[in-house]
C-alpha cells in the first residue's frame, strides 16, 4: 500500500509528459479545423494551457489530491464522471469476459497439463495460441458479420441504454449487447490463462512431493487437488494481470462495437489530445492495476503460506 | 320513466360517440406516426448541444441546425441546385447605406425559444457577447472556440429595436451573411435560469430549431423529437424521433445498417457499397462543396515553379482515382466543384503524363523530390491512405519522387495551422476542405492576409492580382457582380495551378429501403425533417 501512491504519482508524471511530447496541442481538434493558431492561443489561455508545464502539472496534482480530476476539454463534463461511467461500462464486459476466460482457460490448461505431449495437449495449446494471436478486433468484426448481419441474432454495435450505475446483465435485452464484445475481449486472456495454467501445473507435477504422494499411494484425484492448489499462486498472478488488462479496455474492440468503455474513452482522449481526460483515465487505470496486483499478492499469500515466510 | 330512460340512453350514446371520435383522432395521430430515424454518424462522439456544435459539420448537420437556428440559413430543399443562403431568424438583411461595415438584420417576428421566451433583437446581441466577450457573464470559452473562425470580422452589435439588430464588422465584408450563417443562437432565458451553468444547459438546451432535445446517453445516443411549434411550418419534422449514434468505424456502421440497428449511415466506405446495394439499401450521393486536394509550399522549391505545379496536375489520372473509390467521387479540376455558381471557366489540367514529364524537364526538376504531409484518416479525408498511395504512384510515373509523411489527423491539423514556416520540408499537405461559402472555398487559401498561422493559406501563396480581386469581392455588395469576381478568382487560381486538384467528395450515405422523403442537398448540411420511415 505504501508504494501505491508513489507509483501512481510516477505514472501520472510520465503520462503527463508523454501527452505533451506527442505532436499536436490540446484544443487542436476541439476547435474547428480552420481555426487559426492565433485563435487557439486565445482559447488555450482560457483553459490555462499556456502556463508552464510544471505549473500545469502541479495545479492538476493539487486538484487530484482533492478528488477533482478536472473537466474534459472535449465534452465539458467532469473527468471523474467520464472515467467512472466508462469504468462501469467496461466492468459490464469484464464481468462476462473474465469468468469465461478464467473457467475456460483454466480448464484448458489443466487438461493440457494432464496429458502432456498428447493430442489433447496439442489441440489445447494450439487453441490457446490461436486465442492469443488472433487480433481481437478482427474477431469482433467477424462475429458481427456472422451473428448480427448474416444471422441477425445479436446487435452489431452499441450498448443497451442501461441506467447509470446499473450492471445491467440480468436481463436479455441488456445482455445481448454484451455477448459479442465480451467474446472478442475474452480470447486473449483465455489463451494466456490456458498457457500459464498448463505451465504452472506441469511445473508442480515435476516436483518431488508429487512423486512422494504417488509413492505413498494417494489416488490421482487427491494428487490433482494438491497439484492444483500449489499451481494456483502462479495462476492468480496471471489472472490479476489479465483483469487489469481487461479493465483497461481494448481501444480497438470497444471502437468496433462502439462500446463506451475505458478503451474507447482512452482512444477518444488520445485522438483529441484531451489532456485532463487522458491523465484522469491513465491515473485511474494505473491505480486499478496497483490495487489488483496488491489483491493478487494477498491472495497468493493466503493460498501459499510459504510466500508469507518469504 | 321512458323519457328519462331515453334521455339517459341518448346521453350515453352521445358520450360513446364522443369517445369514439376521440379514439379515432388518437388513432389518426398514431396512424400518422412516421417512425424513428436512427442515424449512425461518423463522429467519434455525440456533438455538444450548447449551441455551435463540435464534431465538424456533422455536428451542425445533425444537432446544431436541428436544435438551433441562425439569422441566415442554407436552402437545403434541392438536390439539383447549389445550396444558397435563405432567411433564418432574420427575414432580410442589408448593409447600412451610410456605413458599409454595418449590417442591418430584420428579425422574424412571433418566434419563441423552446422555453417560451420571445426571440428579440437583444437576444442576438447577447449571443454575440456570449461568443466573443470574455468579460460578459454569458461568455463560454468552449462555444467561443467553436464559433471563433466565423467571427474574425465581427466588431460589435446593437439592438435597434425588438425586431432589428445591427452588426458591425471590422472591415468591409460583403460576405458577412455567409459567416453569420454558422452562428447558432441559444436562449438567454434558459442560460440565465441555469445561472450560466453550461453543463446544465447541455442537458436542457433551448433554441428555436425544428427539433427538441429529448435525451442523451453520453457517448452512446442522443434523441431528438419534433418541435411542433417550429416557426417554419413547412419544416416541422415528419418522423416521431431521431436517434443519433456515434459510430466512427465504417465497418461498424455498415454492420449496424445491415442488421437493422440503424436505418441511416453516413459515409459508407466504397468497399461496402455493393454489399449494401445488394441488400436493398439506398446509396445516395450528390456533388457538394468538399475538395480533396493538396496545398503547396510556395516558399521552398519545387512547387515555387509553376511548371512543376502544372506537371503535378497533369500527372493525376482522376479516372483511376474514381475507379479506386468505386465511382464515389467527382473528378476534381479546380478548388470548387463545377456546380458552384462561381466556378467560371478555369483551365482544367486533364491527365497528360507526357506533358507532365516535359514540364518537369523544362523546370530542371527531374526527378523531382517532394514530401507530402498526409494523415492516416480524419474527418473529410476520404480514403486517405489508398488515395495518397495512388497519387504517389501517378506522380512517380511522370518523374516525381514522392515521399509520404504520414501522421495522425490531429498532428496534420497542427501542421496546417502553423504554416509552412514551421514545416519547410513539406512540399505539400493533404487536408481536404469545405468550400461551402466563398471565403472558405477560395479566399482563405490564396489571400496574403490569410498566411498561416493567421489563416488557412498554409503554403504562403501570394499573388497581387488575387489580393486585388479579393479586396474587390469584399467591397462588392451586388451578388451577381460579386459572383463574377469570384469566378475570376477561381480561374486565376487554376491558371496558377496553386493546388494539386484531385477529387470532390460526393457525400455518400446509405439508407434503409423504408426511409423515404430525403432530398440530398448540395451542401455539408442536410434537412432531415422531411424524412419518414415506413414500417
Amino acid at each position: 500500500m505504501a508504494l501505491a501512491f508513489p507509483i501512481a504519482v510516477g505514472v501520472s508524471v510520465v503520462c503527463f509528459a508523454l501527452v505533451y511530447i506527442a505532436p499536436g496541442d490540446p484544443l487542436e481538434t476541439v476547435v474547428p479545423s480552420d481555426a487559426t493558431a492565433a485563435t487557439i492561443a486565445v482559447i488555450k489561455h482560457a483553459y490555462g494551457f499556456d502556463k508552464p508545464l510544471a505549473i500545469q502539472y502541479l495545479i492538476w496534482l493539487g486538484r487530484v489530491l482533492h478528488g477533482n480530476l478536472g473537466i474534459s476539454i472535449a465534452t465539458n463534463r467532469p473527468v471523474s464522471l467520464e472515467v467512472g461511467e466508462a469504468l462501469v461500462n467496461t466492468l459490464r464486459l469484464v464481468a462476462l469476459a473474465m469468468p469465461a476466460a478464467l473457467i475456460i482457460g483454466y480448464a484448458m490448461g489443466v487438461a493440457a497439463a494432464r496429458y502432456p505431449g498428447r493430442m489433447l495437449d496439442r489441440i489445447v495449446s494450439g487453441l490457446a495460441m490461436f486465442g492469443i494471436s488472433l487480433p481481437n478486433y478482427w474477431v469482433g468484426v467477424v462475429l458481427v458479420i456472422v451473428f448480427a448481419v448474416q444471422w441477425p441474432l445479436l446487435p452489431a454495435t452499441g450498448m443497451a441504454p442501461i441506467a447509470p450505475g446499473s450492471i445491467g446483465m440480468f436481463n436479455w435485452s441488456d445482455l445481448r449487447f454484451m455477448i459479442l464484445p465480451a467474446i472478442s475481449l475474452a480470447l486473449i486472456p483465455t489463451g494466456i490463462i490456458a498457457r500459464s495454467t498448463r505451465a504452472a501445473v506441469l511445473d508442480v507435477l515435476s516436483q518431488d512431493f508429487v512423486l512422494t504422494l504417488r509413492a505413498k499411494g494417494l489416488d490421482e484425484e487427491a494428487i490433482t487437488r494438491h497439484v492444483l492448489r500449489n499451481a494456483l499462486p502462479q495462476v492468480i498472478a496471471v489472472v490479476a494481470l489479465q483483469f487489469g488488462y481487461l479493465m483497461g479496455g481494448s481501444i480497438l474492440v470497444e471502437t468496433v462495437f462502439s462500446w463506451p468503455g475505458t478503451g474507447y474513452l482512452l482512444g477518444y482522449a488520445i485522438q483529441n489530445r484531451d489532456v485532463p481526460l487522458l491523465q484522469g483515465i491513465v491515473l485511474v487505470l494505473s491505480m486499478i492495476f496497483v490495487v489488483t496486483n496488491l489483491i493478487a499478492d494477498l491472495l497468493q499469500v493466503r493460498v501459499d503460506p510459504r510466500l508469507r515466510r518469504g | 320513466m321512458k323519457s328519462d330512460s331515453f334521455s339517459s340512453n341518448h346521453r350515453w350514446l352521445r358520450t360513446l360517440l364522443l369517445l369514439s371520435v376521440a379514439v379515432s383522432a388518437a388513432d389518426v395521430s398514431v396512424a400518422h406516426a412516421q417512425g424513428v430515424l436512427k442515424i449512425g454518424m461518423t463522429a467519434s462522439d455525440l456533438p455538444i448541444t450548447t449551441g455551435n456544435p463540435d464534431q465538424g459539420f456533422e455536428g451542425y448537420r445533425f444537432v446544431g441546425y436541428n436544435l438551433y437556428d441562425s439569422l441566415v440559413e442554407w436552402d437545403l430543399s434541392s438536390a439539383t441546385k447549389p445550396s444558397v443562403l435563405v432567411p433564418g431568424l432574420a427575414t432580410s438583411w442589408h448593409v447600412d447605406p451610410n456605413d458599409n461595415k454595418r449590417w442591418i438584420f430584420n428579425l422574424r417576428q412571433g418566434v419563441k425559444w423552446d422555453d417560451g421566451c420571445p426571440f428579440v433583437a437583444s437576444d442576438v446581441v447577447w449571443n454575440l457577447a456570449h461568443l466573443t466577450d470574455p468579460k460578459s457573464a454569458q461568455y463560454y470559452a468552449a462555444e467561443a472556440a467553436q464559433a471563433s473562425s466565423y467571427l474574425t470580422n465581427y466588431a460589435s452589435s446593437e439592438a435597434i429595436d425588438d425586431h432589428t439588430v445591427a452588426i458591425t464588422t471590422k472591415r468591409v465584408d460583403s460576405l458577412f451573411p455567409y459567416e453569420i450563417s454558422y452562428i447558432l443562437l441559444v436562449s438567454p432565458c434558459r442560460a440565465k435560469a441555469l445561472n450560466y451553468n453550461w453543463q446544465d444547459f447541455a442537458n436542457h438546451p433551448s433554441g428555436t430549431g425544428p427539433y427538441l432535445f429529448s435525451r442523451e446517453i453520453p457517448h452512446q445516443e442522443m434523441d431528438l423529437v419534433p418541435n411542433k411549434n417550429y416557426w417554419n411550418k413547412a419544416r416541422i419534422p415528419k418522423q416521431d424521433k431521431v436517434e443519433l449514434f456515434p459510430m466512427p468505424d465504417p465497418a461498424t456502421r455498415t454492420a449496424a445498417l445491415l442488421s437493422g440497428q440503424v436505418n441511416w449511415i453516413e459515409a459508407p466506405d466504397p468497399d461496402s457499397a455493393r454489399r449494401l446495394k445488394a441488400a436493398g439499401m439506398q446509396i445516395i450521393t450528390n456533388t457538394y462543396p468538399h475538395n480533396w486536394d493538396y496545398q503547396l509550399n510556395f516558399v521552398k522549391s519545387p512547387f515555387t515553379d509553376i511548371r512543376v505545379r502544372q506537371a503535378a496536375n497533369y500527372a493525376i489520372n482522376r479516372a483511376d482515382m474514381k475507379a479506386l473509390l468505386d465511382g464515389m467521387m467527382i473528378e476534381g479540376y479546380s478548388t470548387v466543384p463545377p456546380s458552384t455558381p462561381y466556378y467560371g471557366h478555369p483551365v482544367e489540367y486533364k491527365f497528360d503524363p507526357a506533358k507532365a514529364t516535359a514540364l518537369l524537364k523544362q523546370a530542371g526538376c527531374y526527378p523531382c523530390n517532394v514530401v507530402f504531409g498526409i494523415s492516416s484518416s480524419g474527418s473529410g479525408q476520404m480514403q486517405s491512405l489508398s488515395m495518397n498511395e495512388l497519387v504517389k504512384e501517378q506522380l512517380d510515373a511522370v518523374g516525381f519522387n514522392v515521399k509520404l509523411d504520414t501522421m495522425d489527423w490531429n498532428q496534420l491539423l497542427a501542421v496546417g495551422r502553423n504554416g509552412v514556416d514551421k514545416y519547410p520540408n513539406l512540399s505539400a499537405i493533404n487536408i481536404s476542405h469545405q468550400s461551402q461559402d466563398p471565403f472558405d472555398a477560395l479566399i482563405r487559401l490564396v489571400s496574403t492576409s490569410q498566411w498561416a498561422p493567421h489563416g488557412s493559406n498554409w503554403g504562403h501563396y501570394s499573388n497581387k492580382d488575387a489580393d486585388a480581386l479579393i479586396t474587390q469581392i469584399y467591397g462588392e455588395f451586388d451578388a451577381q457582380k460579386r459572383t463574377a469576381l469570384l469566378a475570376k478568382l477561381n480561374e486565376l487560381m487554376n491558371v496558377q495551378a496553386m493546388q494539386i486538384f484531385v477529387a470532390y467528395d460526393v457525400n455518400p450515405r446509405a439508407l434503409s429501403p423504408n426511409v423515404h422523403g430525403f432530398v440530398q442537398a448540395q451542401s455539408w448540411f442536410q434537412d432531415i425533417t422531411s424524412v419518414t420511415i415506413s414500417p
